[in-house]
């Protein structure tokens, strides 16, 4: 017993026991909180503004930091900026990435400073669960989370992205302007900057233009 | 024995130690790069820097004024050891941002990375930081430096131990340094590549990422391959070995040290002779002859696809154990079994016991012990002569099988002599048990015309041969990778070696097939095997204790025998 009395003491002293709150006798009528959500209702019908979203008509805006389709980025020369190291394979918690290095094509001038570089690369993006572990894992910046969030397929097969079309999301994505190459990044990846404030900052997650 | 002080925690160490090794009894890692056991001291690279000190007889101690290398100073009764004091610690700090100036870091596409000296001292002791602002030296890479190896210039730190390897094991000294200051290089001569038989051996002897394996290069990134302690079963040196394994594939062979087997070395001809385990032409299902008992002739995926999630195994061995005992039946002196040098001793004794435990008339032989020339010793000499005997650091064997030794002694026992498969006449029996397992085609003529077309035919083996062609059943059997148990080296070494990888298809490893066979119940397993032919067979009373170690244990009858291990 004195042993266990030391155990409990600090036990009520730090730790805050979370408690129910008290309902009085009209609250647990609930009719207050029924009156309360009927008018919520009707104020929004009568007001006349559109409160649902237009989608597919009127895209949302997505936060820079959203983390959709995967991108291959390509280097300066316009290869595959990837080097193989398989980093991101092996962060991968979802295992969706299969990577088979080759030795670049030394002969070839366009490929004499590199050594190793992917002859495929390919993601089950069904199987991704869209972490962005791969991208804060590549030490080169090379596969990187897009803001495309719209992804369909008919089949399977076509959602097991090849190396060909990772790059070319790199070539739509960075055409749209929508996800500039982030190259410079801080620290830990661009998601864990502070956010620009005042005018130029985005919408808060969510909430687009047509609201 | 020799009483030391490393940290302050006190070892006995061995007269012969340096420093290295006395730290190492106590638990200390003192970081090396030039220095290996099996290799001369030139204390270049001074990773090894420690304070060294002695005890005065009045029991004062008295350290050296200056930082000493550790695998250069040798050690006596009362040395003091510190690789804990600032001073120790700044000088490994020192040294390795020295090695790491004009390192590339190139860890993202290194095949080293992961198992990198230069990334785990540089982790364990180094900074973090480097305070270089001029760009670094960059080098070309070079390929031409052996078939099978290639060299990253500019992560190599200079440690000499592939020059050292090729002077002093392999004796074909290919390798030199060129230049001099920070425009040092490994290189060869012209025309002159490092492509001698043990040449492998400098990419694992490569602290960093320097020598490459051409074989291996960029095929598997090293943490995720996963080793399994095992035996070359090349020759009958019977190297220890590790193999790496992903996915139910080998990628590569890496010796394992083993002082009593060979030392810290392997043969390329064993490290690359592994392939033919992922061959495609291998058997993958059991066959019978006539397809009338359910299983297809050919027994390809395609051809019994509605059978396809059928285990042909039953059926197989059901039929085997039949016609085997009929055949024995009718005339037990006309059944011959054939057991192959590349078994295991388990499978050996699995095989030799449930043929004479149908009838002790049966007879069973040795299979074709594949020779090829000659021993090859190492070093070798300028003119590439052969070492003087007692110089001998490596030797790849004539015998190209890892146990006969272990399969005579089988056969001794339950033949009371060892019979030739080979010298017996043609046509001498009436059915045939053979076993193969050889990489490549191993049906010697004599014993194809032995066999000729025997009433009964059973062959157990790993790829088609002109037997399995016109076999009654053929057994799919394991390779080396697959199987699991014991071999004997041509100096008696009874070493483990255990399963890395699952046989391919349908494939069974032979002990598996084997334990079905003599209806033993119960998985195959190795060590209760080693324990029962300990106590049934006194020439493996050694093996009893079941688990061999990593060293393995030498037979009682050849402890006493003056070959070296490495001769």
């Amino acid at each position: 017993m004195s042993e266990s009395k030391p155990a409990t003491s600090p036990k009520k002293k730090t730790v805050k026991w979370g408690q129910a709150p008290k309902l009085s006798v009209l609250d647990a009528l609930y009719l207050p909180a029924i009156a309360s959500g009927l008018a919520t209702a009707v104020r929004h019908a009568v007001s006349g503004k559109p409160t649902t979203r237009q989608y597919p008509e009127v895209e949302p805006e997505i936060p820079p930091n959203y983390r959709g389709v995967h991108r291959l980025n390509r280097d300066e020369a316009g290869r595959v900026k990837c080097v193989a190291c398989y980093m991101c394979q092996t962060a991968c918690p979802a295992n969706c990435i299969e990577i088979i290095a080759a030795p670049a094509p030394k002969d070839d001038p366009h490929w004499k400073d590199r050594d190793k570089f992917p002859a495929t690369f390919t993601i089950d993006e069904l199987r991704c669960i869209y972490c962005g572990m791969c991208e804060e894992a590549c030490p080169v910046d090379a596969i990187e989370l897009t803001s495309v969030y719209d992804l369909t397929g008919m089949t399977r097969q076509e959602m097991i992205f090849d190396k060909e079309k990772l790059l070319s999301v790199f070539d739509e994505t960075v055409k749209s302007g929508r996800d500039p190459v982030r190259t410079n990044r801080g620290k830990l990846g661009p998601a864990s900057e502070v956010a620009p404030t005042g005018k130029d900052a985005p919408p808060p997650p969510g909430r687009g233009k047509s609201g | 024995m020799v009483k030391v002080k490393v940290n302050d925690i006190e070892v006995d160490a061995d007269p012969k130690d340096n420093c290295i090794l006395a730290a190492r009894k106590a638990g200390v890692e003192i970081p090396h790069y030039c220095w290996h056991e099996s290799l001369s001291v030139v204390a270049s690279c001074r990773m090894c820097l420690v304070e060294v000190g002695e005890t005065k007889p009045d029991g004062t101690v008295a350290m050296g004024p200056k930082l000493v290398p550790g695998c250069q100073t040798p050690i006596k009764e009362g040395t003091i050891i510190r690789t804990d004091s600032a001073k120790v610690k700044t000088s490994q700090q020192m040294t390795l941002e020295l090695l790491l100036l004009n390192h590339p870091l190139d860890c993202s596409i290194c095949d080293q990375a992961g198992e990198c000296y230069l990334q785990d001292y540089t982790y364990k002791y180094g900074n973090a930081h480097s305070r270089l602002d001029e760009p670094k030296l960059q080098r070309e890479d070079k390929y031409h430096i052996g078939e099978q190896i290639a060299l990253f210039t500019d992560r190599c730190v200079m440690c000499t131990r592939c020059v050292r390897f090729t002077r002093e094991v392999s004796g074909t000294a290919e390798l030199q340094v060129v230049a001099r200051g920070s425009h040092e290089e490994i290189d060869v001569f012209p025309d002159t590549p490092c492509n001698n038989k043990l040449a492998g051996n400098v990419v694992d002897l490569c602290p960093v990422g320097a020598l490459c394996s051409k074989d291996f290069l960029y095929k598997k990134r090293v943490w995720w391959l996963k080793h399994a302690e095992s035996v070359c079963t090349g020759c009958s040196t019977g190297c220890s070995i590790h193999v790496d394994q992903n996915e139910n594939k080998v990628y590569r062979l890496r010796p394992r040290e083993n002082p009593q087997a060979q030392g810290h070395f392997m043969c390329d001809e064993g490290r690359f002779g592994f392939k033919y385990i992922h061959d495609d032409r291998r058997l993958k299902f059991p066959k019978l002859k006539n397809a009338a008992s359910g299983v297809a002739a050919t027994g390809t995926a395609s051809q019994t696809s509605d059978l396809s999630f059928a285990d042909p195994w039953p059926t197989v061995l059901g039929e085997v154990k039949k016609r085997i005992r009929q055949a024995i039946q009718n005339d037990p002196s006309g059944f011959v079994a054939v057991l192959s040098p590349l078994m295991t001793v388990e499978e050996a004794y699995l095989l030799a016991s449930y043929i004479k435990g149908i009838d002790p008339r049966t007879k069973l032989t040795l299979g074709p012990v594949p020779m090829v020339g000659s021993d090859d010793l190492y070093p070798k000499g300028p003119k590439g002569e052969p070492p003087a005997p007692g110089k001998v650091k490596f030797t790849i064997r004539a015998e190209k099988c890892p146990n006969r030794l272990g399969v005579e002694a089988v056969l001794r026992h339950f033949e009371r002599a060892v019979i030739h498969a080979d010298s017996l006449g043609k046509s001498s029996a009436s059915a045939w048990y053979v076993v193969g397992g050889y990489s490549a085609g191993w049906v010697t003529e004599s014993l194809d015309q032995a066999i000729g077309t025997p009433s009964l035919l059973i062959v157990q083996d790993i790829f088609p041969s002109p037997l399995s062609d016109r076999a009654d059943i053929v057994l799919a059997a394991g390779s080396f990778a697959e199987r699991e148990g014991t071999y004997v080296n041509h100096a008696g070494l009874a070493q483990a070696a255990h399963a890395s990888i699952r046989p391919p298809e349908e494939a069974r490893a032979d002990g598996r097939i084997l334990m079905e066979l003599a209806g033993r119940s119960g998985l195959f397993n190795a060590m209760a095997l080693r324990k029962e032919i300990g106590t049934n067979i006194a020439e493996f009373s050694a093996i009893a204790i079941g688990d061999l170690g990593e060293h393995g244990v030498r037979l009682a009858k050849y402890a006493n025998q003056t070959v070296g291990a490495r001769s």
